[in-house]
């Protein structure tokens, strides 16, 4: 086979073949064609997407690590900083399910402790398709018991997440894992190899054929029917190893012994290495005989794109190469010197005395092309109409209300959470379903909310808006528990980027996600690309997966969502504008998606926000929700439902009964409760109606000549309808 | 007092026992690493949560292991008092400091709830501080967790008193027979129970009524 051949095979295009050859003046081997196979794969090099996040502001006054390391950080008082980063894990998860997700959460994880923080809670963004379809089980059941599975058993808590269910994500799932990580602002490292003569040292497990050229073959193309036989090409977890491997590494940092840390993820130890020494702008000898091995007779290729997991790599001065190997010893990780940090800027692969490969750092981390996309926006509907499962003659609203709670965007996602530890570390606050995000108490007495969030059929109707939407619902969420936003991190998933209506849908995306950061000044501190997320089905919808994190300063003060005090007042804030195109009720009903949703005036909506916030932490509030998916109706049903108590209320006569009831607009609505004085209070900041009772075990709502009347009993028989899931 | 919290590799629940036994007023509590022998002159010794080892081959079996348990063994023969949770619990049970075994959880999942558990016996060191009948808010976490003895063993763990929590009723998790959801060796000095008492000690985190044991077992110290 020609070499141009085995590098399309490796996913190259014949010209990014022939930049390969001119940058090294010669036809790379085969260890070279290996290694820049990966390390300009979509994956690793981000050529159809970096063009486009430039526009994402990630600058603010408290950022500590901005995007360029492995997690980005923002200060949270008291000489801390929080370290957080979402990442996609999703062609892994969808060949095999319960071990893609795993690694997923093992690798974001590792990204949190490369940069020296101890990782301190997971958050999960999962889409599946329809929940009744057998595929869709196996995914979903599998999925979440991976991630619980490596979150558990490595004693870092699960606090948060979501999911949904939508038909384009039934071939292409999508599993999404967030990890934040807490540090002392001067215990941060970064990744930079220096010091000509240090040596360079792999620790962790021991280094197998698993995983190899997963992120060239798998995570930069689409998913195929014969993907069964890409199983090999899904990495294995063993949390015990990471277990073992993050204590190990926060000693050697707590013990001062290193020079530059980094993990091991997507394209192992060349993409690892190569990193290493382009942002220490030195170069680095590696020898692959010195690599512990896990099998016999592997080629050095394949040691150098191996993606085992569990595998970090640091730099130490040779005179603290003992210190470092004896730590390494005490928790029982493989501690191995592999090569050294040289002056001239080119990675070097040694095979024993054998040099196997030599390649200009420069070419491999920066010289890949970076492709412009040619968007244009589709001129007819890309995605069906979803399935109809409630006729458009059911008008009565309280059978709506009840098919909105029982369907599967909206149903309480207990029988998932409960199969995560969220309460491991002893600083879960708020666990799920008790607040609209989850709250974390920080060592100084305060404490962070952490929302992660993105509709994609909202994005699918408009990627502008519903880009916007997703942001603003996690500052909502936010607000919700009393926190203001102070960074954010970010996952694209997108379908195939080269077909021009994809490109449209990441640029438009992109372009929602930018204005709204800038527009509520939140800086972007990192975040992470999958595309080609597409099947024989179609593309998935365009997924923007945002996850943010605010500060409350008192977590003694965090708010619920749930009704509190029977007695108390209900009130409804925010400039409130609902549409039912694009809705919860409109996919129930089978209707075809809007070409566009109704823009928003973020800063109108940043002020409702502020107000919710700064009544919340200033314990004014006895509970605050905002209204999301299903509406109006359904946001007072979950208030009752986390409370455990009904409520008496009267909206008054309105024109549209369904749109009031079941209309959306994320972000924009919110339902509290206090007592008269409190809302009164919060009145003066926001718009806010007053207009019911807290009490009872029945939720009682009329509207001018309307009546629903549910008792609580009833919510929660609908609201617990993915309970037959998990049998 | 001083409580000894043991680490193993893969201890989850660790820090937790630490900042719970930190909260009784008078006590601190030092961290004991599995591989040394010495427990360091400690009052009391935690078996804290977590997955010792892996779990690796069956929950515990590994552990029981440790050069630190053997000491621990000797301590509870000198009457030493020595908390097992969750993990701990199944290691004591491997350890033979307990009788029983932790089997898989009836739904075979991983659960993590708050569940009510009620106080069987209050006249013991671990749940002194407690009145009998009284109901304990802890959450449980475990994928193994369903407590099992013979038919003729669990007759003569009620019979002795060894029962010391059970989960209220219509809070058992996990499938345990009669509801069992701590237990003590004979002589009343270990116990081992699936819910996390560290995890209830401070009502802006869930509750705080697991820290009556830990106050209970700092009283019998005196």
């Amino acid at each position: 086979m020609r070499t141009v051949d085995r590098a399309l095979a490796l996913g190259l295009t014949e010209a990014e073949f022939a930049l390969v050859c001119a940058k090294l003046d010669r036809e790379p081997n085969e260890v070279e064609l290996a290694v820049f196979s990966l390390m300009w794969s979509e994956h690793c090099a981000y050529k159809h997407s970096k063009k486009l996040l430039r526009q994402l502001p990630s600058e603010g006054p408290r950022l500590a690590m901005g995007p360029g390391e492995n997690a980005g950080a923002v200060t949270v008082g008291d000489g801390y900083v929080l370290a957080f980063k979402v990442e996609s894990h999703n062609h892994p998860s969808a060949v095999e399910p319960f071990q893609g997700a795993a690694t997923g959460v093992g690798g974001i994880l590792r990204d949190i402790f490369a940069i020296g923080a101890r990782p301190i809670a997971i958050l999960d963004s999962l889409r599946f398709g329809d929940p009744e379809s057998v595929r869709t089980r196996y995914l979903l059941d599998h999925a979440v018991g991976g991630i619980g599975h490596y979150g558990n058993s490595i004693g870092v808590p699960t606090i948060g997440g979501e999911v949904y269910f939508e038909g384009p994500y039934e071939q292409n799932c999508l599993v999404n894992a967030m990890a934040l990580g807490l540090a002392r602002a001067d215990g941060l490292i970064r990744s930079a190899a220096s010091g000509v003569g240090n040596a360079l040292i792999l620790f962790g497990a021991a280094t197998g054929r698993d995983g190899i050229g997963g992120a060239s073959v798998l995570a930069s193309a689409e998913l195929g029917e014969e993907d069964a036989a890409k199983r090999p090409t899904v990495q294995v977890g063993d949390p015990f190893a990471e277990k073992k491997l993050l204590e190990c590494s926060l000693e050697l940092l707590d013990r001062g012994l290193l020079v530059a840390l980094q993990d091991l993820g997507a394209a192992g130890l060349s993409s690892s290495s190569a990193e290493m020494a382009s942002k220490g702008e030195v170069g680095l000898d590696i020898d692959v005989s010195r690599v512990p091995l896990r099998e016999a007779g592997m080629e050095p290729w394949e040691i150098m794109v191996s993606e085992s997991q569990e595998r970090m790599l640091c730099v130490t001065d040779p005179e603290t190469v003992a210190a470092v190997l004896a730590v390494c010893e005490k928790w029982e990780v493989h501690g191995t010197v592999i090569g050294s940090v040289t002056e001239e800027r080119v990675l070097r692969v040694l095979d024993g005395d054998a040099m196997v490969g030599e390649m200009p750092v420069e070419a491999l981390v920066d010289d890949c092309p970076l492709y412009d996309l040619t968007p244009s926006p589709p001129t007819s509907a890309l995605y069906p109409a979803p399935p109809c499962v409630l006729g458009a003659d059911v008008t009565d609203p309280r059978e709506i209300l009840l098919a909105l709670l029982a369907s599967p965007n909206i149903a309480s996602r207990r029988p998932l959470f409960e199969q995560y530890d969220c309460i491991v570390q002893s600083r879960t606050v708020r666990r799920p379903e008790q607040a609209d995000a989850a709250v974390l108490a920080m060592p100084g007495g305060g404490a962070i909310a952490v929302s992660i969030d993105g509709s994609g059929r909202r994005v699918a109707c408009d990627p502008y808006t519903g880009t916007v939407e997703a942001v603003l619902e996690c500052t909502a969420n936010l607000a919700c528990c009393g926190a203001e936003p102070l960074g954010l991190t970010n996952c694209l998933n997108f379908g195939n980027p080269e077909k021009p209506h994809i490109a449209w849908q990441l640029t438009e995306s992109i372009r929602g996600l930018a204005d709204a950061c800038r527009a509520l000044e939140v800086p972007v501190v990192g975040g992470n690309v999958s595309l080609y997320n597409e099947s024989g089905g179609g593309p998935i919808y365009p997924t923007p997966v945002v996850g943010m994190v605010g500060e409350l300063p008192d977590a003694a003060r965090a708010g619920r969502s749930g009704f509190a005090v029977a007695g108390d007042l209900v009130g409804f804030a925010g400039p409130f504008r609902p549409s039912l195109p694009g809705s919860e009720l409109a996919k129930l009903r089978g209707e075809e998606l809007p070409s566009s949703l109704p823009p928003l005036d973020i800063a109108a909506l940043r002020a409702a926000q502020r107000a919710i916030f700064e009544a919340v932490r200033a314990g004014a509030l006895a509970s605050a929700h905002d209204v999301a998916e299903g509406g109006f109706l359904v946001a007072l049903a979950e208030c009752c439902l986390a409370g455990g108590v009904g409520a008496v209320l009267d909206l008054g006569a309105t024109d549209d009964l369904e749109r009031t009831l079941f209309g959306e607009s994320p972000g924009s609505g919110f339902v509290v409760s206090g007592s008269p004085d409190a809302l009164a209070a919060v009145g003066e900041l926001v718009d806010l109606d007053v207009f019911g009772t807290i009490g009872g075990d029945v939720l009682d709502v009329t509207s001018g000549r309307a009546r629903v009347v549910v008792s609580l009993d009833d919510l929660r028989g609908a609201h617990s309808a993915l309970a037959p899931l998990f049998p | 007092m001083r409580f000894g919290v043991i680490r193993f590799p893969g201890s989850c629940d660790e820090t937790d026992a630490v900042l719970a036994c930190e909260r009784v007023p008078g006590c601190s509590a030092t961290l004991l690493w599995h591989g040394d022998a010495d427990l360091h002159g400690v009052d009391a010794v935690v078996v804290p949560g977590g997955f010792s080892y892996g779990d690796y081959l069956r929950v515990g079996a590994i552990a029981r292991f440790s050069p630190v348990m053997e000491s621990v063994i000797a301590f509870s023969e000198e009457g030493g008092l020595v908390l097992g949770i969750c993990n701990g619990f199944q290691v004591l049970c491997e350890a033979g400091l307990l009788p029983g075994a932790l089997l898989p959880n009836e739904g075979l999942r991983f659960l993590c709830r708050q569940v009510d558990v009620e106080v069987v016996r209050s006249s013991m060191p671990f749940t002194a501080d407690c009145f009998p009948g009284e109901r304990l808010s802890i959450p449980v976490k475990h994928t193994t967790g369903r407590y099992y003895a013979p038919p003729a063993e669990l007759e003569s763990l009620h019979a002795h008193g060894q029962i010391v929590l059970k989960y209220a009723a219509g809070h058992n998790p996990n499938g345990s027979l009669d509801d069992v959801a701590g237990v003590t060796n004979q002589a009343g000095n270990v116990l081992g129970l699936m819910p996390h008492p560290e995890h209830a000690v401070d009502p802006l985190t869930g509750s705080r009524d697991g820290l009556k044991l830990f106050l209970s077992m700092a009283h019998a110290h005196g």
